[in-house]
C-alpha cells in the first residue's frame, strides 16, 4: 500500500472543519489550537500551526503540536484542559492526527553520508570517487514506520511487547483471534446502525469518497484469522496482523471550552472531562499502561468498576487488551505492580469497547488517544449512560486514562 | 518609494509624473496617473514624459530608475479611449513618431535607464519599460506582462515589435504578440522579456544594483537570433501565419498577419521598422475590426464600473448542487480568493465536483503554497453548514419550481438576513421560486454560461420583485469574481438564451431540410462565429436545448425542429454522449468519409448565413423592444461575451447597423414569403 491521499495536515484540516463551522463561534475566536501528532511530512513543521492557518484561525491564534506517542491525541486534550484549568484559555481546539501510509522511507546512514561526500565533492575525481564506493546496500531503503514501532530501550517492537504480556497470562492464539473477530463484528454492527456519527466523509482531489473506516471486515471469523502467521515472533508467537490494530490514517478533534466559554458561545455539551492520569511503567510490558493510568485516576477519584458505565481501552493488540483485563482482575499483579491490598476487578467485557476498536478501524497513532476519548462520550450520549474511562497503552512504556461525564 | 532619503525634485506642471533624487544620484521618475486607480500612457502623459525626460537630462544623474506609484501597477498601456479620435492615418503615424522619438531618447540616456515593474506592465506600459535598458520585475502573482493590443485588432505601436523581438527572440516575441497573451516575472525572465523576476522584497534594490553594476543588456541565444535572420525569416512567417490562420481569417482579424508581414519586412532594419511599425498600426486602428473590438472593450469596461456597492465585499459563497454548472461555479468563485462551501445531498454527489476542482487550480496555480490554500477555500459542505455563514448563496439544482421553492424556503430560515439569495435558473421565472420566500424582494438570478471558467458573461436576473439593492450586490459580487454582469429583466429564456434559440433551431431545420451539418457550421464560422450553430448545440447539450426551446415555445409560439426531439429521446445529448448532429471523437468532430460537400455559391452561402443570422437580430430587436436589457449597446456586449458572437462585427445590432437596417428588413421580408412566420420582422427595428 503506498501513501494514501491525505497528509495527516489534511485529514486534520478536513475533520475540523466541520466540528468548526456547526458553531456559533469564528475559529479566530479559539485561544489555541494543540495537536498531537507522531510523524508529520517534512513540510508540516510544527503541524498544529499548519493545520490552524489552514482551517482559517487566523495570524493571532497560537498552535503547537504535542508527541506522547500513541497517545498524543489524548496529551492534546489534557493540554488544552490544563490550560483552561489554569485559566489561561477558555476555548480550545485539541485532537490528533496521523498518517501512518505516509511515513517516510529513509536512507542508511551510510548512504547519507555518501550523499554528504557527494555534495562536497568539487571535482570529477571526487565524484567518481564517490559513486566507486556505492553498494547495492547503500539503495537498501529504511521504513521509518517500523522503527518507530521498535523500542528502543529494550529492543522489543510493539507486538513483542504483546507476545510478552498475553504469555505472562497464558492468553492463546483463540483468545487472541476471538477478540479481534468481535472488534470487527462489533464496529461492522455500529456502522450499520450510525453510531458512528462522528466520522466525516472525505473526498479526495481524484473525486474518491471516503465515508467509512474501510478496515473492517464482517465476514470476519476465528477460522479465517488461525490461517495468518504470527507476524512478529514468527516462529512461537500469536501476534499476527489480523489480531493487531491495524495501521491507517486518521484524525480525530475535540472542542474543550470553560464554563464561561460554553455559556457565551452557546456550545453543546458532549460531556466533561474530569480527571486524567498519566503512569510509566516497564517499556517491554508496555500494553499494561492502562491498568498502571486508570487504576490510580479511579482511586483518586474514589470510583470502582461498578461505577463505571463503558470502556475505552485501545486496541493496540487482542492481546493486549485481554492482559489488561486479567491484570486488573488478578490480585498478585494489583499488589505487586500497583501497590493495592486487593484486585481492582473484572471488567465486563459488554461494556468494553463496544463498537469495537483499533483492530478493526485502525489505530493512526497520534489521534487514537482523541478517537477514544471522542468515541467514548458518543457511546454515553447513545445509551444515555454517565461515566466513562477511556485508555490508551503508550509505546515506550506509559499509559494514559481519562474520566469523563455526561449530565 | 517612500524612502525619506530621497528628496523630490520640481517638476512644473506636472500632474502624472513624480521624480526623486536619493543620496546616490540616482533618479526615480514615478508614473502616477491624476485621478486614475490604474496608470495608462494617454497623450498628456506621454507629452509630460517628455518633459520629465528633460528634467532628467539637465539632472546629469548616476541612472534612472522609472517605477510606478499605484498599487494596481506598472501601466495598462495606451489610452483606449483616445483611439476613436485616431481617424486619419497620416496623423496618427505623426503621433506615434512622437512616441518613438520619446522612446528612442529614453533608450539612449547615457546612463544607465531601469523600469522597475510590478503588476499590471501591458502593451503601451511594457514597451515604456524596454525602452528602458534593464527591466526588473516582481516576481509575485500580480505581476502580468504582455501586449494584449491584438485582442483590440491592433499590434504594438510603441517600437515594441522592434525591441520585444530584440530581446526575447522572434519565436518568443511573436508569441506574445500574437497571441496577446500576460506572463508572470519568472516566465518574462526565461524569455528574456525582462532582465530579472525578484521578491518584492529586493525590487529596489534589484533595480539600483543594474544601475550600479551597469550591466550588459540581455540578448537571445544565437538559435533564436537566428530565426530573424534574413533568410529564416520567410519560413519562420510562413510556419507562423500558418498557425495563425488555424485560428482566425485576415479578413476577419487583419492585426496578426500585418504584424508578420512588418517583421518579415522591415525586422533587418530597425530604423525603418519603427516608422513602418507606426504606419501599420494606424491603418489597423482604424479598420472596422479594430473599431468594432474596441467599442466592445470599452462597453466591458462599462458593465464592470458601473456597479457602486456600498455594501461590504462579499467573502464566503455557499452553492446549493453540485452538478455540472453548480460544482463549476463553486470552483470558480475559490480561484477568484471566495471562500466557498458546496453542499449537495450526498459525497458521492460532491465529489466529481472536487474532482474538477482539482483539476482547475492544477492548471490555474502552479504555486505549491497557493494550490493549498486554494483547495482549502473549496469545503464540501454535507449539512449545509456554510449557509449561516454566507454572504452569496447560490442554488444550481435541478430545474424543477417546487423544489427550488422548497430549498429557498429552508435558505432563508437559516440564512444571514443581508445574504444574496440566488438562482442559477435558466429558465424558470423568478416570481415563480420567489412566492415560497417571507421577503420575495430578496431573490435574485445569477445566471452562469458553461463552461464557467470561459464564459465571461453572467446574466443578473430581476423581477419586477426584486429589489434594486440586492440587484446591485450581485453584479458588484460577480464583477468581484471576474465576470461580467448583465442586468436582464426575467423573462423566459432572459437574454442570451433567447436570442440564441432562433438561431440554433434555423440550423436545425436547414439540416432537415437537406443540408449538411459540417455545411451550416462552415458557413457560421467563415462568418466570424467561433464555433458552428449545430457544435454549439451540443456543446450546450441537446437537452437543454430541448428544455430552454419548450419553454420559448410555450411563452411566445413556435415549433421545436424535430430532429431535436429525436436525438434527445434516443439520448443523443451532443458532446456529453459524444454524439448529437455531429458525432464526437475525444470531444472533437470526429471527421467523416463524405463525399466532398457540393460548393456552394456565393449567393447560396449568403443565404445559409442569412438564414441563420436573420432570426438571432430579429430576436435581439425584440429583446431591446421588450426592455429585457437597457439599451442596443447591451445586447452586443452580451452576445459577444455570452454566447461568442463574433467579436469583429461588433455585436449583432452593430452588425445589423454596418449591414443597414434596411437591407435586413428586406432580407427578413423575402424569408417571411418564403419559409413563414418565423421570419416576420419585429415592430422594433423601426426605432433603430
Amino acid at each position: 500500500m503506498g501513501p494514501g491521499p491525505f497528509r495527516p495536515s489534511d485529514l486534520a484540516v478536513h475533520a475540523a472543519r466541520p466540528l468548526l463551522a456547526r458553531q456559533q463561534f469564528e475559529p479566530p475566536e479559539l485561544d489555541e489550537v494543540i495537536v498531537g501528532c507522531i510523524m508529520p511530512g517534512p513540510e508540516e513543521a510544527n503541524i498544529a500551526r499548519v493545520v490552524s492557518l489552514r482551517l482559517g484561525c487566523g495570524d493571532q491564534v497560537p498552535a503547537w503540536t504535542v508527541q506522547r506517542n500513541c497517545a498524543s491525541g489524548m496529551q492534546a486534550i489534557d493540554s488544552a484542559a490544563g490550560a483552561i484549568v489554569s485559566g489561561r484559555a477558555d476555548l480550545i481546539l485539541a485532537g490528533g492526527t496521523e498518517s501512518m501510509s505516509h511515513a517516510p522511507v529513509l536512507f542508511s546512514r551510510e548512504t547519507t553520508a555518501l550523499l554528504a561526500q557527494w555534495a562536497a565533492a568539487r571535482n570529477l575525481r571526487q565524484r567518481l570517487g564517490v559513486i566507486a564506493s556505492l553498494r547495492p546496500m547503500h539503495l537498501k531503503p529504511v521504513i521509518a514506520l517500523l522503527l518507530g514501532l521498535t523500542d528502543p530501550v529494550v529492543g522489543l517492537s510493539m507486538g513483542q511487547t504483546a507476545e510478552v504480556i498475553s504469555r505472562r497470562y497464558g492468553i492463546d492464539r483463540l483468545a487472541m483471534d476471538t477478540y479481534a473477530v468481535r472488534s470487527h463484528h462489533r464496529l461492522a454492527e455500529a456502522q450499520a446502525a450510525g453510531r458512528l456519527d462522528e466520522i466525516v466523509p472525505l473526498i479526495d482531489t481524484n473525486g474518491q469518497v471516503y465515508d467509512h473506516d474501510d478496515g473492517v471486515r464482517p465476514d470476519s471469523s476465528v477460522q479465517k484469522l488461525a490461517r495468518l502467521k504470527p507476524f512478529f515472533d514468527r516462529e512461537f508467537g500469536n501476534v499476527t496482523a489480523a489480531n493487531s490494530s491495524q495501521i491507517t490514517d486518521g484524525a480525530a478533534w475535540v472542542l474543550l471550552a470553560s464554563e464561561q466559554a460554553v455559556n457565551d458561545h452557546k456550545l453543546p455539551v458532549l460531556g466533561k472531562l474530569v480527571d486524567t492520569q498519566w503512569a510509566g511503567l516497564d517499556p517491554a510490558q508496555m500494553g499494561f499502561g492502562p491498568v498502571h493510568a486508570a487504576t490510580p485516576l479511579l482511586k483518586r477519584r474514589r470510583l470502582n468498576f461498578d461505577m463505571i458505565d463503558y470502556w475505552e481501552i485501545n486496541e493496540a493488540f487482542a492481546g493486549q487488551v485481554l492482559a489488561c483485563i486479567r491484570a486488573f482482575d488478578d490480585v498478585d499483579y494489583c499488589r505487586k505492580e500497583l501497590g493495592l491490598r486487593n484486585a481492582m476487578g473484572r471488567i465486563d467485557e459488554g461494556q468494553l469497547n463496544v463498537d469495537g476498536g483499533a483492530i478493526a478501524l485502525g489505530h493512526p497513532v497520534g489521534s487514537s488517544g482523541a478517537r477514544i476519548v471522542l468515541h467514548l462520550l458518543k457511546v454515553l450520549e447513545q445509551r444515555q449512560a454517565r461515566r466513562g474511562v477511556a485508555a490508551i497503552c503508550i509505546g515506550g512504556g506509559q499509559g494514559g486514562a481519562m474520566l469523563v461525564e455526561r449530565t | 518609494m517612500n524612502d525619506t532619503s530621497k528628496t523630490p525634485v520640481a517638476l512644473e506642471d506636472l500632474h502624472n509624473w513624480q521624480l526623486y533624487r536619493d543620496a546616490d544620484d540616482i533618479l526615480w521618475l514615478g508614473l502616477d496617473c491624476a485621478g486614475e486607480s490604474t496608470n495608462t500612457l494617454s497623450s498628456l502623459v506621454l507629452q509630460e514624459l517628455q518633459v520629465a525626460i528633460d528634467a532628467v537630462v539637465a539632472e546629469r544623474p548616476r541612472g534612472l530608475i522609472v517605477y510606478s506609484a499605484k498599487e494596481s501597477g506598472f501601466a495598462a498601456g495606451a489610452d483606449v479611449r483616445e483611439f476613436e479620435q485616431m481617424l486619419d492615418v497620416d496623423d496618427t503615424v505623426k503621433r506615434i513618431d512622437e512616441v518613438h522619438s520619446l522612446f528612442a531618447r529614453i533608450e539612449n540616456l547615457s546612463f544607465p535607464s531601469v523600469a522597475r515593474v510590478h503588476g499590471f506592465c501591458l502593451g503601451g506600459g511594457l514597451e515604456l519599460a524596454l525602452a528602458c535598458k534593464h527591466i526588473v520585475a516582481d516576481d509575485g502573482r500580480a505581476t502580468r506582462l504582455g501586449f494584449p493590443e491584438v485582442l483590440l485588432g491592433i499590434h504594438p505601436g510603441f517600437g515594441g515589435t522592434v525591441r520585444a523581438v530584440r530581446y526575447c527572440g522572434a519565436p518568443a516575441a511573436l508569441d506574445l504578440m500574437l497571441t496577446g497573451r500576460l506572463v508572470d516575472a519568472r516566465r518574462a525572465e526565461q524569455c528574456g522579456l525582462i532582465d530579472r523576476a525578484v521578491p518584492t522584497r529586493h525590487l529596489d534594490a534589484a533595480a539600483l544594483s543594474f544601475v550600479h553594476k551597469r550591466q550588459q543588456q540581455r540578448t537571445p541565444g544565437v538559435t533564436k537570433r537566428l530565426a530573424s535572420h534574413a533568410l529564416a525569416r520567410p519560413i519562420v512567417a510562413r510556419i507562423t501565419r500558418n498557425e495563425v490562420a488555424k485560428k482566425v481569417l485576415p479578413q476577419h482579424y487583419p492585426a496578426p498577419y500585418s504584424l508578420l508581414d512588418l517583421w518579415q519586412r522591415f525586422a533587418g532594419n530597425p530604423t525603418r521598422m519603427y516608422p513602418e511599425e507606426a504606419r501599420s498600426v494606424a491603418r489597423l486602428l482604424v479598420s472596422p475590426a479594430s473599431r468594432n473590438l474596441v467599442r466592445l472593450f470599452k462597453l466591458q469596461e462599462g458593465l464592470k464600473r458601473a456597479i457602486e456597492s456600498s455594501a461590504k465585499q462579499p467573502t464566503h459563497v455557499h452553492v446549493v448542487g453540485a452538478g455540472t454548472m453548480g460544482g463549476d461555479i463553486a470552483a470558480w468563485c475559490a480561484l477568484r480568493g471566495m471562500h466557498v462551501t458546496l453542499q449537495d445531498r450526498a459525497p458521492q454527489y460532491i465529489a466529481p465536483a472536487m474532482q474538477r476542482a482539482a483539476g482547475l487550480f492544477d492548471r490555474r496555480v502552479k504555486r505549491r503554497h497557493e494550490r493549498l490554500m486554494l483547495g482549502d477555500r473549496l469545503v464540501a459542505d454535507f449539512d449545509g453548514d456554510g449557509i449561516v455563514r454566507a454572504d452569496v448563496i447560490i442554488e444550481a439544482i435541478i430545474e424543477d419550481v417546487e423544489a427550488k421553492r422548497e430549498l429557498f424556503s429552508a435558505l432563508e430560515a437559516r440564512a444571514r438576513p443581508d445574504a444574496i439569495l440566488a438562482t442559477n435558473t435558466s429558465s424558470i421565472p423568478l416570481t415563480d421560486i420567489a412566492s415560497s420566500l417571507n421577503d420575495p424582494t430578496r431573490l435574485v438570478g445569477i445566471h452562469f454560461f458553461n463552461p464557467v471558467q470561459q464564459m465571461q458573461l453572467v446574466e443578473i436576473i430581476s423581477s419586477e420583485q426584486t429589489d434594486e439593492a440586492v440587484v446591485t450586490r450581485a453584479a458588484a459580487f460577480t464583477t468581484a469574481i471576474d465576470r461580467l454582469p448583465l442586468r436582464a429583466r426575467s423573462a423566459p429564456g432572459f437574454l442570451i438564451n433567447r436570442v440564441l434559440s432562433p438561431y440554433l433551431q434555423e440550423a436545425m431545420l436547414m439540416l432537415e431540410q437537406g443540408l449538411q451539418a459540417t455545411e451550416i457550421d462552415a458557413v457560421a464560422k467563415s462568418f466570424g462565429m467561433p464555433m458552428g450553430p449545430l457544435e454549439l448545440a451540443d456543446t450546450v447539450g441537446l437537452d437543454i436545448c430541448l428544455h430552454v426551446g419548450e419553454i420559448l415555445g410555450a411563452a411566445f409560439g413556435g415549433e421545436v425542429p424535430q430532429s431535436l426531439r429525436g436525438h434527445v429521446s434516443a439520448g443523443r445529448l451532443g458532446r456529453k454522449s459524444n454524439t448529437g448532429y455531429h458525432a464526437y471523437v475525444n470531444g472533437k468532430i470526429a471527421r467523416q468519409r463524405l463525399p466532398r460537400s457540393r460548393s456552394q455559391s456565393g449567393a447560396a452561402t449568403a443565404d445559409i448565413r442569412d438564414r441563420l443570422l436573420l432570426p438571432l437580430l430579429n430576436e435581439a430587436v425584440a429583446c431591446l423592444r421588450e426592455g429585457i436589457v437597457d439599451n442596443a449597446d447591451l445586447i452586443d456586449v452580451a452576445l459577444v461575451f455570452g454566447a461568442g458572437f463574433a467579436p469583429f462585427r461588433g455585436g449583432p445590432i452593430q452588425y445589423a447597423r454596418d449591414r443597414g437596417i434596411g437591407e435586413i428588413l428586406f432580407r427578413l421580408q423575402r424569408f417571411e414569403d418564403q419559409f413563414g412566420s418565423r421570419f416576420a420582422a419585429d415592430p422594433g427595428w423601426h426605432a433603430l
